[in-house]
């Protein structure tokens, strides 16, 4: 085919794509409102049963960082500047990103399983002719769900994080706690967690949406609901990774 | 009340349907049948608006329903070929999922335990999940949920396919005993002729993508049409070869 064609066509594709990607986002969120006791159940199911995985993951990372940041510090006799860098680090960067990430694994796949398993089984059918509109039960409580809670994760990521290096300062590279402390908040700016808590919004809005994206359009049979599944684990990791790249850009 | 109209679907170069006509009467109940494939399902699906027709008219009361589905799936109820049960809720809260958004809980749960008692469940079903039926309760569960806000229309997907002899009986005579204590209009599909004698009052048999033949459920015996008596009796020809109506 001739390269012009090949471009127009995959553009034209590309376009029709996003605009059906679009209106699905924009019907999905303003069924805010429909069925509140769904979205309290998505709340418990995404935000809550997540906070053991975001604990540790950010409990492991700010150890690790404090470790690194000690060893390469040395080299310039600037090893004390561990626990600002570590707050830093996590509140900005770390924090939503990897905790993020893990919500991605654990939330957009099971969002995809879920709602994909419900299609091939003609239960979004059936929510159809039950006069239930799946957009606003389905949808709506995923997405508002996975918004709400991701900044509150995100927050919790960070103390744990500066936990987590603050343990490995004092036990292990001879911080005195209480400074250690007092240096992680000196340092740290209000924008710093801000910022890293709004990133956590956008990245719950991509973990859901690929869920429920991939989900309600699987294709038939359980191979289908398994292409749903790691379409949607690899969107929203994809999607977290851009979406990080260009809001850092924006912000900073 | 319902009039399909010159309906056609296809899905990439497959012809499902070809300009299929078909009309159901109030109070009325109509068997479709045909062979494994031949678009039954979709046939409904288009109907309901889940499938959108290539070409064709979709009437209700002599309007288009796409225009009036809310008012339509309001009096309307299913059963799905697999019952389509919804895995997160007990049983009881499947049944009354419609009636639990206008009438209190304690209300809607009494509803849902005279429904299943209506399909031979027992109280004890009432809150467990889907999963841990079987699949002859699990469909009798979904009959429950079809009729539990007293619908003026209801369509039933091979509501005895996979079950044993005597509950497909079972569910015959009840669906039988739904639509004419309620007065409903009934469309069910199926490939069982008990189902077509005990439930319908008229039968239409679909092939290759339109209706081939139909009329009373008593004419179905000396119909001329040599495919239909195949189906009746159950005999294979060579390649599944038969003339075109
Ligand atoms: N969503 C779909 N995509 C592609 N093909 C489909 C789809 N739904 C149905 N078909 C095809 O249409 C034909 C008729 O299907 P169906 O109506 O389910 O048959 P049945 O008469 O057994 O109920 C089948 O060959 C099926 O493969
Ligand atoms: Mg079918």
């Amino acid at each position: 085919m001739n390269p012009v064609r090949l471009t127009g066509r995959v553009g034209i594709g590309l376009a029709r794509m996003t605009g059906r990607v679009a209106i699905f986002a924009a019907r999905g969120l303003s069924r805010v409102t429909a069925h509140p006791s769904e979205l309290a159940r998505q709340m418990l199911h995404i935000g809550w049963l997540s906070l053991p995985v975001v604990g540790l993951t950010a409990l492991f990372t700010g150890a690790a960082l404090a470790l690194q940041i000690h060893s390469g510090g040395e080299r310039f006799q600037a090893s004390d500047v561990v626990p600002a860098i570590v707050a830093i680090g996590m509140a900005r960067e770390l924090g939503p990103v990897l905790g993020g990430l893990m919500v991605a694994a654990r939330v957009a796949s099971a969002i995809a399983a879920e709602l994909g398993t419900m299609r091939v089984t003609e239960q979004i059918d059936a929510l159809e002719t039950l006069s239930t509109d799946p957009m606003g039960w389905l949808v709506a409580p995923r997405l508002w769900a996975a918004i709400l809670c991701l900044p509150l994760l995100v927050g919790v990521g960070d103390i744990i994080g500066i936990m987590g290096g603050w343990l490995i300062g004092v036990n292990a590279l001879g911080f005195n706690s209480s400074t250690y402390l007092s240096n992680s908040w000196a340092y740290l700016e209000q924008w710093d967690v801000v910022s890293g808590i709004i990133k956590g919004a956008f990245f719950g809005f991509v973990v859901a949406m690929s869920g429920c994206w991939f989900g309600m359009t699987a294709g038939n049979g359980a191979a289908g609901v398994g292409r749903a599944t790691t379409n949607a684990v690899v969107a929203a990791s994809v999607g977290i990774l851009a979406a990080n790249f260009l809001l850092t850009g924006l912000f900073f | 009340m319902i009039e399909v109209r010159g309906l056609s679907k296809s899905f990439g170069a497959k012809q499902v349907l070809d300009g299929l006509d078909l009309s159901l009467t109030k109070g009325e109940s109509l068997v479709v049948i045909g062979g494994s494939g031949t678009g039954k399902s979709v046939l409904l699906r288009c109907i309901l608006g889940l499938e959108t027709p290539d070409r064709g008219e979709i009437l209700w009361n002599g309007r288009p329903l796409s225009e009036q589905r809310a008012a339509f799936m309001d009096g309307f109820g299913m059963l799905f070929q697999n019952a389509a049960l919804f895995d997160s809720l007990p049983i009881w809260r499947n049944v009354a999922f419609r009636l639990l958004r206008k009438t209190g809980k304690a209300q809607a749960r009494a509803i849902a335990l005279e429904k299943l008692a209506r399909v031979g469940l027992g109280p004890e079903v009432a809150d467990l999940f889907p999963a841990e039926l079987s699949g002859g309760m699990r469909k009798r569960a979904g009959l429950a949920r079809a009729i539990a806000a007293d619908p003026k229309v209801i369509f039933f997907d091979e509501p005895t396919t996979g079950l044993d002899p005597i509950r497909a009986a079972a569910i015959n005579a009840l669906i039988r005993s739904i639509v004419d204590e309620t007065g409903a209009s009934a469309i069910t599909i199926t490939h069982d002729m008990t189902s077509v004698r005990s439930i319908g009052d008229r039968v239409a048999l679909l092939d290759r993508g339109r209706v081939r033949w139909q009329g009373d459920v008593s004419q179905m015996d000396h119909a001329q049409d040599e495919y239909l008596q195949d189906f009746i009796a159950g005999h294979a020809r060579p390649n599944h070869s038969h003339p075109e109506a």
